[in-house]
């Protein structure tokens, strides 16, 4: 019995730490109607100055609280809506996602730099001491997290409902014209909004890095408070009592089976529902509760249309695009580089760039977006090496299919879902995948997966030369099929169901068969190429389809253009290079550039002054003169006002 | 049918002692990116008066109620209100100063419960909200009932009401209505402008922009007709029902 009364008190404490973390993203969500991913990364980071300040340098803890959350945080979340989210009004729904991801990278980037992760470090409690209840012991700081956390869910409420700050506050999201003419400012409503969410955030990092007995990590406290997102979830993003009672249920939950299952199952089954924990309960909440009304669907963010390449133009593109890979193995021939091949690194930009095609489809051409596509490369390269001896055209079909089926396994329960609702869902399938199934060293091996070269019959591929040239000339299949598709009926379908999925059910069509065919084919891709990147690389290790790695990978596609198959290889490209050169900074080169595309749909290759020199990316422009008055007018006003070229 | 001189407009900037505000307009050119929708609007909306603008749909008529409420910048020309030019005044600091601009379609917050919009409205007023809700409820004894209702669950009559209760208790020098009748029934709109008819009587200066040119008529006593982003026509309400008429139908 007194176990359970500890574990219970330990659950509640934990779920209160959650409690004011979900609480900061209903807030941020209510007052801007963007989810902060970067949530955690922001209560990482003030965890590791609160260890800096109180532990290294011995600053007194309260002066500590006073640098962190009122001058830190709160200037930190003024700056970030002034600088990164105030342009992106208006902007295609997925643009503030991905965002506040690569804020989220740049954050973990950051931080890898300032705090080496070889030094361990643990925060103390704030206040040292115990007393007994009901015969158990029971920790001063336990107490204070939980008193925290009711302040402040009793406090937000009070402020949101009670008071006329309030009540603008939760105006601003609904219409921020409006609010405008009531004579409040929509701006500093935001801010104050983003001001409060970096403020809980950074409370929540404080509060919890005391729970962190084996010290802080980075990866893991920015990832602390996803328990955090699904109570957010919960209360379907505005409601702070019942955010707070499921953030509190999360984290009993967590702690009762982690006390009561987990040391009756193998221990590494159990290490993985320990790990996979969090994003098992956001995953469930995304697809079993009715989903939040979304507030920016059907606008128009561009009056630009990305010109698609004809047949002819796709196979002669193709052809070229082989020829130069065929010179360039010519070229390089055995050429060494940072202890591989540079040839070997061609294939993987290769096997990148099928990755890349699969979220154009996905993501650029239906609106879907999916950050577990490194998840399905890392099932393809898995199944690549355990068929038929890991190295032949079966392992490649297995991959595909078997990638393509749990693709649509996993859309099955997520077709309600879109924008943001899809985002979290394949962020915590990934999550879940990599902690459950790529690190746990009796699936994926301890030391890797390894993944033959191919032999068909009279044809060897043992070669770099040879793979590269084979991987490339399935990227050049890949693209030209994923243009086939875009110029087809199917294609047609797709670009209908991301502009307005209403529209799309009243003329009669199933958008349920759609997104599931779309999210199985760009699995299957995905997988594919996985067992691509297996077949170069021969071995493929656990921490290669991470889920920070993966959201890198989806930032480079959206930074170079995720509608277009130039931008997939491009990205590649990038990520492949840099990865090479600092590794650790590709992190934030992918937040920085995120951030400094900002709103332009069509990425780098969409801006005007780059496709007039780049001929092969050149866009069709409507003709503006034909559009009605009207309708320009409304386009301008959802759009913010001047934003005309995608 | 003849133009408004400044001086008829009550002053040279359509100021006139013991009146509110009127409006002065010259040469106004707005545009959405490059596609320029006002060429050069010339309007001077005299104090105190019920202004009608009409036209057909694209005329730019809500343009110019956005540019005028600030929440659209002019890429020339002036607009004045009383005495002073808009300028680059933001919309919060237009509706501080007694701008009140209700827009197209429902101007409520559809997540926002009755109350709590009105408390909205007398964000900056430091008005009683006891008085602000006595008012609105007196005017509008529906919205009493409906009081703890979400907004976005009213009827389009009564989230119309309650949007008009905005020019009902802060008492605005301006009120810009933009299609105030649009897809409400015609008894409710008739109570509508039965109201603002009132609300000018008080002393204010509307400018309202209709479709429905007899509704728009049968409260004003100016009104112009604007076709592709300019002023047509101006004249009384009785000159400009008969022009309309050719304006509608060419």
């Amino acid at each position: 019995m007194s176990n359970f009364l500890q574990y219970t008190v330990f659950g509640i404490m934990l779920g209160a730490g959650y409690a004011i973390a979900a609480t900061g993203l209903v807030v941020t969500y209510t007052t801007s109607g963007v989810f902060n991913f970067a949530q955690g990364a922001v209560g990482m980071i003030a965890a590791f100055s609160y260890w800096e300040l109180v532990t290294a340098h011995h600053v007194p803890i309260l002066v500590a609280l006073v640098i962190i959350l009122v001058l830190g945080a709160s200037i930190a979340g003024a700056l970030v809506e002034r600088v990164l989210m105030r342009r992106l009004h208006g902007a295609s729904a997925e643009r503030p996602v991905m965002v506040t991801l690569g804020l989220m990278v740049i954050l973990t980037g950051l931080a890898a730099i300032v705090w080496s992760p070889s030094t361990q470090r643990t925060v103390g409690y704030m206040i040292n001491g115990q007393f007994g209840l009901l015969g158990i012991n029971i920790q001063y700081q336990y107490v204070l997290i939980i008193a925290v956390a009711i302040a402040v869910a009793i406090g937000l409420r009070a402020l949101f409902y009670s008071t006329r700050p309030g009540y603008a506050l939760r105006a601003v999201v609904d219409d921020p014209e409006l609010l405008a003419m009531s004579g409040a400012s929509p701006n500093r409503m935001s801010q104050y909004g983003w001001i409060l969410g970096f403020v809980m955030a950074a409370l929540s990092g404080v509060l919890l890095a005391s729970t962190q007995t084996t010290g802080l990590n980075i990866e893991a406290m920015t990832l602390l408070v996803v328990s955090g997102y699904a109570a957010a979830i919960v209360g379907r993003l505005k409601n702070i009592p019942i955010t707070f009672a499921a953030a509190v249920g999360i984290g009993l939950a967590e702690n009762y089976i982690g006390n009561y299952v987990v040391p009756h199952v193998p221990q590494n089954l159990g290490l993985d529902i320990t790990n996979a924990l969090p994003m098992v309960f956001l995953f469930i909440a995304l697809v079993t509760l009715p989903s939040v009304r979304l507030r920016a669907v059907g606008r128009l963010t561009t009056l630009r249309v990305p010109r698609v390449a004809s047949g002819w133009e796709s196979l002669v593109a193709g052809g070229v695009f082989f020829a130069v890979a065929v010179t360039a193995a010519l070229l390089f021939g055995n050429t060494a580089f940072k202890g591989t091949t540079l040839l070997t690194l061609g294939g993987v930009v290769m096997a990148l760039g099928i990755v890349g095609l699969s979220l154009v489809l996905v993501t650029g051409y239906s609106g879907q977006v999916s950050l577990c596509q490194f998840s399905f490369m890392g099932i393809g390269a898995f199944v690549m090496g355990k068929v038929a001896g890991g190295g032949s055209l079966l392992g490649l079909l297995a991959a595909t299919a078997v990638c393509a089926g749990i693709g649509a396994l996993i859309a099955l329960p997520t077709i309600r879902l879109r924008d943001l609702y899809l985002a979290l869902a394949t962020f915590a399938f990934a999550d879940a995948v990599a902690n459950a199934f790529f690190t746990d060293p009796h699936i994926y091996g301890s030391g890797g997966v390894g993944v033959g070269r191919i032999v068909l019959p009279g044809l060897s591929f043992g070669g770099d030369a040879s793979e590269f040239l084979m991987v490339t000339a399935f990227f050049v299949l890949a693209a030209w099929m994923v243009l086939a598709m875009r110029r087809s009926l199917f294609g047609r379908r797709l670009l209908a169901v991301n502009d307005s999925p209403a529209a799309y059910a009243t003329v009669g069509l199933n958008i349920g068969f759609t997104k599931v065919a779309v999210f199985a084919i760009a699995a299957g891709m995905a997988g594919l190429a996985g067992a691509l990147y297996g077949t170069v690389q021969q071995i493929v290790g656990t921490s290669d389809f991470d889920v920070f790695p993966g959201i890198i990978f989806v930032l480079f596609v959206t930074i170079w253009s995720i509608r277009t198959v130039s931008g997939a290889f491009l990205a590649a490209l990038t990520y492949v290079v840099l990865n090479q050169l600092w590794p650790s900074g590709l992190g934030l080169f992918a937040g920085i550039g995120i951030i400094l595309i900002g709103r332009a749909a069509g990425g780098i290759l969409g801006i005007e002054a780059i496709q007039v020199h780049l001929p092969w990316v050149r866009r069709r422009q409507t003709d503006l003169a034909e559009i009605p008055t009207a309708a320009l007018a409304g386009a301008a006003i959802i759009g913010g006002g001047t934003h005309v070229a995608g | 049918m003849t133009g408004l001189t400044a001086e008829s407009a009550g002053g040279r900037r359509g100021a006139v002692a013991g009146l509110p505000p009127g409006i002065a307009i010259t040469d106004l050119r707005a545009a959405y990116g490059r596609i320029e929708v006002l060429h050069g609007v010339e309007l001077l909306v005299p104090p105190g008066s019920v202004y009608a603008l009409l036209g057909p749909n694209g005329a730019g008529k809500s343009t110019l109620l956005k540019v005028i409420s600030g929440r659209l910048r002019a890429t020339s020309g002036q607009v004045v209100i009383g005495e002073k030019p808009v300028g680059k005044a933001s919309t919060e600091k237009l509706a501080r100063s007694g701008v009140c601009a209700i827009p197209e379609g429902r101007g409520v917050f559809p997540n926002l419960t009755v109350r709590e919009n009105l408390r909205i409205w007398t964000y900056r007023g430091g008005m009683d909200i006891n008085e602000v809700e006595d008012t609105t409820y007196e005017e509008f004894p529906r919205l009493k009932e409906r009081r703890r209702q979400m907004a976005g669950t009213l009827s389009g009559g009564e989230q119309q009401m309650l949007a008009i209760s905005r020019a009902l208790v802060t008492h605005p020098k301006v009120l810009l209505l933009d299609e105030l009748s649009m897809g409400l029934a015609p008894l409710i709109v008739a109570e509508l402008y039965d109201l603002v008819g009132n609300l000018a009587r008080k002393g204010m200066t509307v400018l309202l922009v209709e479709q429905f040119v007899s509704t728009a008529l049968s409260v004003a006593n100016r009104a112009a007709i604007m076709v592709h982003g300019r002023i047509e026509q101006e004249g009384s309400p009785e000159e400009m029902a008969e022009a309309a008429l050719s304006v509608y139908l060419a």
